[in-house]
């Protein structure tokens, strides 16, 4: 009799507890840098919070969503300081977060992939836009949401070609990511036939980016360096190193409109994107960080919200379920880019529609009307899989 | 037989009294900020009428005598005399009010606020507010089960419907659906709950009693990528045989057959299809398309589209005077 009490006591327990289960904790790492890079225009100076401020209101928005389903999301931040390293940062957030959102790097982000190669801790590329991550440096545990220097460029030259801007003028920078963004630029002009009319090499000789003297000098400098090229519809600049781009628009010696790292800009967000829906996510975006809502915040709000998205589908507390769906083939989210965004199989990155920007209006979202693509419009963007050199392991 | 006789006798009653049959369907334009009047006798506009910023979701007062469109940029919803096409009044919502629906009475509206993840109840005749519901991120498709107990709300980011009782106003369940829920209708006899998901590209059945899916509608248009189909507006005829789905970008309207959730025909319309309305009769079904500027008038026995109207700019929601 009272052994069966106890069981009947046991069953309650078991059922309430089931009713009034404890909730599935989602425990999400963010791995950034310290400190920002400086821009040209003051007004596109970065905040400290750039990039997590989105995967923040990422977790607000799956919790919400978690309210229904029991669920909870977390977000952990690391910073590193510079000469720290992206490894161990990695692995002691992992100790306590099965998904890092990162925000580094090529190299670091390589590292930190590396060391956490035995665990199930899966890696969210939120901030670096190289090519290589994605094609012989890919790994089985770094999923891409930023995209890929090739998607924006190939952005950029298809909305270019259906203008009639084939002939363009490229300026390239002098450090190395200049030199890798102008590489997608030139194979985006043959991909989609424009012609790369004249390059021209900017150098970066130092200097202050702000100074009293002001424009002065910039408005004498930029007329000379664009002069003497041969007749180009457009000048496209591939300066990631923010050291010359912004001073080409209203200043090349031809009147000439300005694309690539200035100009008009293909990016994965914009502060002025207001279609399907987006204008939801821009003011609870201001509303939670007083302030607009970058590139870098849309990412890492993609990339939280990936997360969040496979725990409800899989409905699952277990990380390693949960990572499954997000590398499954069921898998897609929206993200206020007009259609579903879903994963390559073969590298693990995102496609996206990239939008046109001009810092002021979005004057256009790619892939353009016309480009066609057996099996997805959005693997016109960036390097398709007949052409992946990413062996997933 | 008998019911042929007497959809016949009805017909001829509404042939009779009502000359040839005329409604008026109010559509708001989104861009223009404007409501064009149509009248289905001439199948043209007989009036635009000014709203405030943004008007989207849009309805008739049960009585007939008003017609409510959600301005979602003034943050509110306003009241139209149906009798002088004047604003005269507004109702107090919250944030960017989208879509909304009424009970049967005609005396309570619950508003979807997207900004806000809450819905808005309003005490329609004293036109103040009565409270608010907590739901999912970004709110939008809001539907009434026929018996009033039971107000769905789809939440966009979510992608859930929720299942509010009305009674107590707190959320019984929640059915996980494809993504960007957008609209939701029932079948006069309760027995289906369909659910567009525009990004996810289905509709999904739902049992309301279980409050499970049971199925999902399925669309496939040669030659047009995936991405391109994505459900919105859902209209059921009374019948609950056929169902209508805007396929938005796809430009065209499913015809689905209701028992086997199959489609039957893809009806080509204008561009970037969103809302439809039935006339009372339900002899032809008025659909919104969003780019083209124009509504497309679909006959519903013939599933031919056989007329197009131009209104404002980016025509979006449509209701018809109650007869």
């Amino acid at each position: 009799m009272i052994r069966w009490l106890v069981g009947i006591v046991g069953l309650s327990v078991v059922a309430s507890h089931a009713l009034a289960a404890d909730p599935t904790d989602i425990h999400i790492g963010y791995l950034g840098q310290a400190g920002v890079k400086s821009k040209l225009s003051l007004v596109e100076q970065p905040a400290d919070n750039d990039g997590i401020a989105g995967a923040r209101l990422a977790v607000e928005d799956n919790n919400t969503t978690g309210k229904f389903l029991n669920q909870r999301f977390f977000l952990e931040e690391f910073r590193l300081k510079d000469g720290e390293d992206a490894a161990k940062a990695a692995t002691a957030l992992a100790d306590r977060n099965a998904f890092i959102i990162a925000d580094l790097p090529a190299d670091a982000l390589l590292k930190a992939a590396d060391a956490l190669r035995d665990r199930k801790t899966v890696l969210l590329n939120a901030g670096a836009t190289d090519d290589r991550l994605r094609e012989q440096d890919c790994r089985a545990n770094v999923i891409h949401v930023a995209p890929t220097r090739s998607m924006l460029a190939d952005a950029l030259a298809q909305y270019l070609v259906w203008k009639q801007w084939k002939r363009w003028l490229l300026v390239v920078g002098s450090h190395e990511a200049d030199k890798l963004y102008a590489d997608a630029l030139r194979r985006a002009a043959t991909r989609f036939g424009a012609k790369i009319v004249q390059e021209k090499v900017f150098e970066d000789t130092g200097g202050a980016r702000r100074t009293d003297s002001g424009v002065t000098l910039i408005q004498r400098q930029m007329p000379v360096f664009t002069q003497q090229a041969p007749a180009y519809d457009v000048l496209v600049a591939a300066d990631e190193s923010e050291v010359f781009a912004s001073y080409l628009p209203y200043r090349t010696w031809d009147a000439r409109p300005v694309a690539g790292s200035a100009g008009l800009v293909p990016t994965s967000w914009d502060a002025a994107h207001d279609q399907w829906g987006a204008i939801q996510i821009q003011n609870r975006f201001i509303k939670l960080n007083a302030r607009r809502m970058t590139a870098k915040d849309m990412q890492a709000w993609t990339a939280a919200r990936m997360i969040g998205e496979a725990t409800s589908r899989s409905n699952s507390a277990d990380p390693k379920a949960i990572s499954d769906f997000l590398k499954g083939p069921d898998f897609s989210v929206a993200a206020f880019k007009g259609q579903r965004l879903t994963l390559r199989d073969w590298n693990l990155q995102l496609r996206q529609p990239i939008l046109l920007a001009d810092g002021r209006m979005v004057v256009s979202v790619s892939p353009q009307e016309g480009f066609l693509h057996q099996f997805s419009e959005l693997d016109t963007l960036g390097v398709d899989r007949p052409e992946t050199k990413c062996k997933l392991k | 037989m008998w019911r042929r006789c007497l959809l016949g006798g009805t017909a001829l009653w509404l042939v009779a009294t009502t000359p040839a049959a005329a409604f008026v369907a109010y559509v708001s334009n989104e861009k223009s900020n404007t409501v064009s009047v149509i009248d289905t006798e001439k199948w043209t506009v007989t009036a635009t009428i000014k709203v405030g910023q943004r008007p989207r979701g849009i309805d008739f007062t049960r009585n007939g005598k008003f017609v409510l469109v959600a301005v979602g940029d003034d943050d509110k919803i306003e009241v139209i005399d149906t009798a002088t096409q004047r604003v005269v009044d507004s109702l107090p919502s919250g944030p960017d009010p989208e879509l909304f629906a009424q009970d049967a009475a005609g005396k309570i509206l619950y508003v979807a606020n997207e900004n806000d993840n809450t819905i808005t109840i309003i005490d329609l005749e004293n036109r103040v507010r009565l409270g608010d519901i907590q739901v999912g991120v970004e709110p939008e498709g809001m539907a009434l089960s026929p018996d009033g107990k039971i107000l769905i709300n789809t939440s966009e980011t979510t992608n859930m419907a929720h299942f509010i009782d009305t009674a107590t106003r707190q959320i019984v369940a929640n059915v996980l659906v494809d993504a960007r829920p957008r609209f939701a209708e029932f079948k006069r006899d309760s027995s289906e709950l369909w659910v567009s998901s525009e990004i996810g590209g289905t509709v999904a059945i739902i049992d309301p009693a279980k409050r499970v899916i049971t199925g999902k509608i399925e669309f496939s248009v040669p030659g047009l990528r995936r991405e391109a189909i994505q459900p919105v507006g859902i209209s059921i005829t009374r019948d609950g045989k056929t169902g209508f789905v805007a396929l938005g970008p796809a430009n065209r309207v499913a015809v689905v057959d209701a028992t086997t959730h199959k489609v039957t025909k893809y009806l080509l319309v204008g561009q970037r299809v969103w809302h439809m309305a039935f006339t009372p009769d339900e002899k032809y079904l008025l659909v919104t398309n969003g780019v083209s500027n124009d509504v497309s008038v679909i006959d519903v026995s013939a599933q031919k589209v056989i007329k197009t109207i131009q209104v404002g700019e980016l025509p979006w929601g449509i209701a018809f005077a109650p007869p």
